[in-house]
């Protein structure tokens, strides 16, 4: 199974019915392709850091979901077709979360703290120096 | 050439770390064990950034070339939904 992330900012002057609308709907189109959603996430209204058309502050929301990838192509058009969504993003999460596990995991099983690493680099470069010089 | 290089690195990172210059020999990223990085997270984010919007080599800010990529992916993401900025004045 897959993860993503689906990230869409309303215009600010969205009325509150709409766009929950087009939430519920987003979560059906996901649900009837098999998919899950496992989270969403409102950040509500929040300052662009640069202008989008005339707006200047956005209402951002997140959808966390699992599925196939199949219910993507038809969410992002969703997204592309109705009016006050002025910005959309897609993520695929699954891949970058499995290396971070791993990288944590390698982690855990070398429980050497990271100064001494970084100590030894040091001494390395300190001894060419010395080669050098002789 | 290459010597001299080393020489450079080597001195200033183990003893004279310049005051004033925003050279750190350990990133945030490695010291709060951060393995995942959201684009979400603007202000991990506004940290890898100077403040005309430009990512930072990573020469200045420490991190590992790995590490580096995964912060360019995610500042780029963060651009692309405006939670940071492409550019500043």
């Amino acid at each position: 199974m897959r993860t993503y992330e689906v990230a869409f900012i309303a215009a600010p002057n969205t009325a509150e019915d709409e766009l929950s609308k087009l939430n519920s709907q987003i979560e059906q189109i996901i649900t009837d392709r098999g998919g899950k959603v496992t989270k969403v996430d409102n950040w509500g209204r929040r300052k662009l850091a640069y202008r989008i058309g005339k707006f200047d502050e956005g209402l951002y929301t997140f959808v966390y979901l699992e599925g196939t990838g199949k219910e993507i192509a038809e969410v992002e058009r969703r997204l592309r077709v109705t009016d006050f969504v002025i910005r959309h993003l897609t993520v695929r999460t699954d891949e970058a979360l499995k290396r971070a596990e791993k990288l944590k995991s390698k982690r855990k099983v070398s429980l050497a703290p990271r100064s001494p690493d970084d100590d030894f680099d040091l001494d390395l470069d300190l001894e060419d120096e010395e080669l050098e010089e002789i | 050439m290459a010597e001299m290089e080393t020489e450079e690195r080597g001195g200033k990172a183990a003893r004279m770390p310049r005051s004033g210059s925003r050279r750190r020999r350990i990133s945030r990223l490695s010291a709060e064990k951060i393995d995942y990085i959201d684009y979400k997270d603007v202000k991990l984010l506004q940290s890898f950034i100077a403040e005309n919007g430009k990512i930072m080599p990573r020469r200045l800010t420490g991190v590992t070339s790995q590490q580096q990529r995964k912060l360019v992916e995610a500042i780029k993401r963060a651009r692309n939904i405006a939670l940071l900025p492409f550019t500043k004045y």
